[in-house]
Parts: C-alpha cells; sequence; structure tokens
C-alpha cells in the first residue's frame, strides 16, 4: 500500500514498470522501468513514435497485461486485473454490431452485474447529451464515424469509472471529425473531472488536450520527458483543444516535443 | 438518416415497390433462381438486385425524377428481363432437345428417357404415393444429417478456440480428414453402423469437418479488440464466447450453412446408394439395374428441387439473421 503523501494522493502510480516479452525469434524489451503519477482530475498524454510501448503501458494499466516487473496502483490499490473503475477507450469503436447502440452501451453494465435499470438511465441520458438520443435503438452502422466513437465514449463512461485510459480514439477518424470531436471530448471529460490517459503519436492533439504530455522513447519504451502544458496568453483558465491550437504558446511545444520524439531518425 | 429522408417522400417508397415488383418478381422462378446464384457467388457479386436500387431511388431524394434517371431505371428493367428470358430460353430449349433427341432416334430412348416419360412417372408414383415416401425420407435423412453436422461442427469448433493447445494437436488431423474422400467410409459405416445409421453419419461425415475448419476460422477472425474490450469489463472465456464470439459468427454460421446443405444432401445420396431400402438415392440405385430411366431421371429432378428448397430456406434464413445482427455487409 502506498502510504498518503502530504497533498491529495495520485490516483495512478506507475512504479518501475518493465516489460519482456518473448518470440521465438528474440526476446524484447518493451518498455524498461517506466514510472509516473497522475493526479485526480489530471489529464495526462504520453507520445510516443510507433512500437514505442505506450499502448502496451496502457494495457499494463488496465490491468489486463500483468507487467515483468514493477506495480500498479490505482486509489492506492495494487491492479492485478482490470477493474471497473477503469475506463478504456480503443482507436476502433468496436461497437458490437448485432447490438443496438443502447445495448451497446450496456455492455459494460450488463458484464459488471450493475444496476440494469440505474445504468439504462445513464445510458439513455448520455446518449441524449451527445447527441444520440435518436440513434438509441440504432444499428451502430446507421451512424456516422464520428456518432459512432461518441456512442464508444458513452459506453466507456456507463459504468461510472474514476480513470479513463484512452488508447488514439481519435487516429482513425479524419481530419476535421477528429479536431471536433477531440474537442468535444474534452470538454465531456472536463466537465466530469475525469482523470485522463491519453495515449497518441500525434503532438498537436497531445498539447491541445493534455494538462502534462509525458514523451516516451523508442524501444525500449521509457519516459524521456515530461512537459507541463499551460497558456498563460489565454488567461486563467485552461483553453479547449481548438482554442489551444490557437494560443501562442502552442508552437513552442510543439517544437520542442517534435525535437525530442526524433522523428526524422525513425526509419 | 436515410429514414427521414424515406418517410418525407412518400412517393419514394411505392415507386421502390414497382422497381422490385418488375425486376424481382417479374419472372417468378428464374427471378429467385437469378438471385440465388448470384448470392451463390458471393456478397461481391450482388450487383444489380432489385433491393441494391432502394438507396438509388432514396438518394435521388427529389419527388420527380429525371428523364436520364429514368432512362436508367428502364434499361436496368430491360436488361434484367433480358437475363431471365435467356435463362427461361436455355431450359426450353434443353427440354426440347432431350424430347426431340431420342424420338427423333439420335440417342437411343433408352440411355435418356424423355420429358414427356419422365413426367407420366413422375405423376404415376405422386398418384401411388411412392414419390412422397422416397421424397420424405431423403429429405429428413438430409435435415437431421445437415443439423447433426452442424451442431457436432460446432461444439468442437468451440472447444478448438477454448484449448490452443487442444487446436496445435488436432490441426493437422481435421485438415486431413477434411481432404479426404469421406465417401471411401460408405462401406465401412454400412459395416458398422447398419443401414439407417449409416445413412446419417455419412452426412455428418461429409459436412462436419469442414463445419470445423470454417467455424474455427470465423471465431479467429474476430477483432481481438472486442474481445479486449469486454474482458476489459471481466468477461470470464464463457462470456467471450457467448457475449462475442457467437454472435459475431453469426455470418460465418450462414456460410456454412451454405456449404453444408450441399454436402450432406451428397452425404445422403451416396449412403442411399449403398445401404437403404428407400429414399431417392436408392431409386437412382434401382432404377439404373433395372434399367428403368424415367425412375433415375424423376428422381434426380425431386433431388434438384429438393437442393433448391434447402438453399432458398437457407437464404430467407440469411437475410432475417443478417438483418437482425446489423448487416454486416452494409456496415463499410
Amino acid at each position: 500500500m502506498l502510504a498518503p503523501s502530504g497533498s491529495a494522493p495520485p490516483v495512478v502510480t506507475i512504479r518501475d514498470v518493465t516489460l519482456h516479452y518473448f518470440t521465438p525469434e528474440r526476446e524484447t524489451l518493451a518498455l524498461s522501468s517506466v514510472s509516473l503519477e497522475v493526479e485526480r482530475g489530471e489529464f495526462i498524454a504520453v507520445v510516443g513514435s510507433s512500437g514505442c510501448g505506450k499502448s502496451t503501458l496502457l494495457s499494463i494499466v488496465s490491468g489486463l497485461l500483468p507487467p515483468s516487473a514493477g506495480d500498479i496502483f490505482i486509489e492506492g490499490r495494487k491492479i492485478t486485473a482490470p477493474s471497473p473503475q477503469v475506463g478504456y477507450m480503443f482507436q476502433k469503436d468496436t461497437l458490437l454490431e448485432w447490438r443496438t447502440v443502447l445495448d451497446n452501451v450496456l455492455i459494460g453494465a450488463e458484464l459488471l452485474d450493475l444496476d440494469m435499470g440505474v445504468a439504462r438511465r445513464r445510458a439513455q441520458e448520455l446518449l441524449r447529451r451527445y447527441g444520440l438520443g435518436e440513434f438509441m435503438h440504432s444499428l451502430p452502422h446507421q451512424l456516422s464515424g464520428g456518432m459512432r466513437q461518441r456512442a464508444a465514449l458513452a459506453r466507456t463512461l456507463c459504468p461510472e469509472p474514476d480513470l479513463l485510459l484512452l488508447d488514439e480514439p481519435f487516429s482513425a477518424l479524419d481530419y476535421q471529425t477528429r479536431l471536433a470531436l477531440s474537442d468535444e471530448i474534452a470538454g465531456i471529460l472536463a466537465a466530469e473531472h475525469k482523470t485522463v490517459i491519453l495515449v497518441t503519436h500525434d503532438i498537436g492533439e497531445a498539447i491541445s488536450m493534455a494538462d502534462r504530455v509525458v514523451v516516451m522513447s523508442r524501444r525500449p519504451g521509457r519516459i524521456k520527458s515530461e512537459h507541463r502544458i499551460s497558456f498563460p496568453s489565454h488567461g486563467s483558465t485552461r483553453p479547449g483543444p481548438l482554442e489551444a491550437r490557437k494560443c501562442a504558446e502552442f508552437a513552442g511545444y510543439f517544437q520542442t516535443i517534435w525535437d525530442e520524439l526524433d522523428l526524422h531518425q525513425a526509419q | 438518416m436515410g429514414i427521414e429522408q424515406a418517410s418525407s417522400f412518400s412517393r419514394v417508397p411505392d415507386e421502390r415497390a414497382t422497381a422490385r415488383d418488375d425486376l424481382g418478381r417479374g419472372g417468378h422462378v428464374f427471378g429467385w433462381m437469378s438471385r440465388t446464384v448470384r448470392v451463390a457467388l458471393g456478397p461481391g457479386s450482388r450487383s444489380a438486385r432489385a433491393d441494391d436500387l432502394a438507396p438509388l431511388a432514396r438518394d435521388a431524394g427529389v419527388p420527380a425524377r429525371s428523364a436520364a434517371y429514368e432512362r436508367y431505371l428502364r434499361a436496368l428493367r430491360r436488361r434484367t428481363r433480358s437475363i431471365q428470358a435467356w435463362q427461361l430460353g436455355v431450359v426450353v430449349v434443353f427440354l426440347i432437345l432431350w424430347e426431340v433427341a431420342p424420338r427423333a432416334n439420335w440417342i437411343n430412348p433408352m440411355l435418356t428417357s424423355y420429358p414427356s416419360a419422365v413426367a407420366r412417372t413422375f405423376m404415376t408414383m405422386l398418384e401411388d404415393g411412392s414419390l412422397a415416401k422416397h421424397t420424405w425420407v431423403t429429405f429428413s435423412e438430409t435435415v437431421v444429417g445437415f443439423g447433426g453436422g452442424m451442431l457436432l461442427g460446432t461444439v468442437c469448433a468451440v472447444l478448438l478456440w477454448w484449448s490452443t493447445f487442444l487446436y496445435r494437436v488436432l490441426d493437422p488431423f481435421i485438415v486431413v480428414l477434411n481432404a479426404m474422400p469421406k465417401i471411401a467410409l460408405v462401406p465401412i459405416f454400412y459395416i458398422w453402423l447398419g443401414d439407417v445409421a449409416s445413412i446419417y453419419a455419412m452426412a455428418i461425415a461429409v459436412s462436419v469437418f469442414i463445419t470445423i475448419l470454417m467455424l474455427y476460422t470465423g471465431f479467429q477472425a474476430i477483432d481481438p479488440d472486442k474481445i479486449k474490450l469486454v474482458r476489459l469489463f471481466g468477461a470470464s472465456r464463457w462470456k467471450v464466447l457467448t457475449k462475442i464470439v457467437l454472435p459475431g459468427s453469426v455470418p460465418t454460421m450462414i456460410s456454412t450453412l451454405k456449404v453444408n446443405v450441399g454436402l450432406a444432401l451428397v452425404g445422403v445420396v451416396v449412403g442411399e446408394f449403398q445401404a437403404a431400402k428407400a429414399g431417392l438415392g436408392f431409386l437412382i440405385v434401382y432404377g439404373s439395374q433395372i434399367f428403368q430411366m424415367n425412375l433415375v431421371m424423376t428422381a434426380i429432378v425431386v433431388l434438384a428441387v429438393i437442393s433448391s428448397l434447402l438453399f432458398v430456406a437457407i437464404q430467407a434464413l440469411e437475410s432475417t439473421m443478417l438483418r437482425r445482427h446489423g448487416a454486416v455487409g452494409a456496415a463499410s
């Protein structure tokens, strides 16, 4: 157990997480001694080139993949299996095409044995709030890409998780939809005071959405640097993602993180 | 989306129905036969099906259709009718040749019989009830064998999905058994199981291995993120199976059904050749032994009808199931 520190204890503690995996050809060190703390209500973005292990890190935090060494604590409890406190969003919406939108949103409650009456009311309210009220009883293939991803967000938020893990949730969308939806979702998550870890290779997305950007090195993935993002030019409040992209500080952060990622050497 | 549009232009659905009438039901038998053939060729080839016109009519979106669009629809209908006419023509020419050639002594009528004689035999057998008896025997054996093969194959595929170790151990055996000509087993089944059970065993043997292979491949093709999704909600392996793998495999199951319905019929008829005292396979062997080609041809025609009926039944099942399961084809 973690001893409570002076200030508010972190929601997530990632401590010295290392992951090896084996294939008949070779042994791979995917993550090397990664440590990170995430505070309540904080929005963290993890950026790194593809194959740096950032998605693997998310699988470990979710409890699905046991690390070779190191520990994950969520709200002070050690994570060894998936927990209902954690919500996960995929790159694809992974809606089940044989279920209606509402039944898709309810699958978490169904599998977690939650009170279905309560869950149903919450699901309906979430769908209405996300502009999907008329499509509750539609099948996923009748929805556009952006609508499907909003339905996936409703599914993630329906069982009321404290921590959200977003695994490149916008990268399968076209550019305009991606900007609009990331703005919308950042607004929803800020309003609900969710703690979020976003994994992305899109530097602009990371800077515009997150309070803190963590840069990961290429394999073996380790944390290379951290950047606290703030936009003093916008005043005291944190601007939404679309606003943030227009702020004067944006280009500076972008350049710094770009240089650290060494993308031009990635070949 | 499309639904609201369709209701706000109430004329459009009516026009669609007319178009479908012309295209689909135009020449009854040949209408569904041509659809059947196209679906059998695979989803990519459903080119100008009547229902595909629906989105076109909707996309037009205006109550008055342009003259060019009317011309396009007319050309489409004309082409469909011409194809149906040619199909009918092929059958008519075939029947005429079959009738004329033996009568003109171009070929020996003992070898081929002719349609009018087959029709007479058909009517006689219909009246004395023997046709119904033999048809029912073959039909019920096929349905039971087909259901048995499907059920057994599904259970085996689930077990292989459950245990990768089991799959690794059994995979080469299943592939070899699938490739082996099961017909070679007919005499053995007859000796082991007797005249009734050997026919069911044959129908199952012919279909079960391909069922296992097709379903297992379908199970493996399920999006791993969907499985991850339910595991993140704490789903057990059983829940992964019932919530994701089985419902997600409905389209695969229907393709498997389509393959199996033909295979089971092959198994049953071959089984009847060896063992039976009744059934259409028995009629074919008996008729050829006493050189009664009328009998043989009648049995073959009935077999063709049975296989068409089974295929149409599966297709009806397909369209209802796929609609309920979110029309996988329409998703992308």
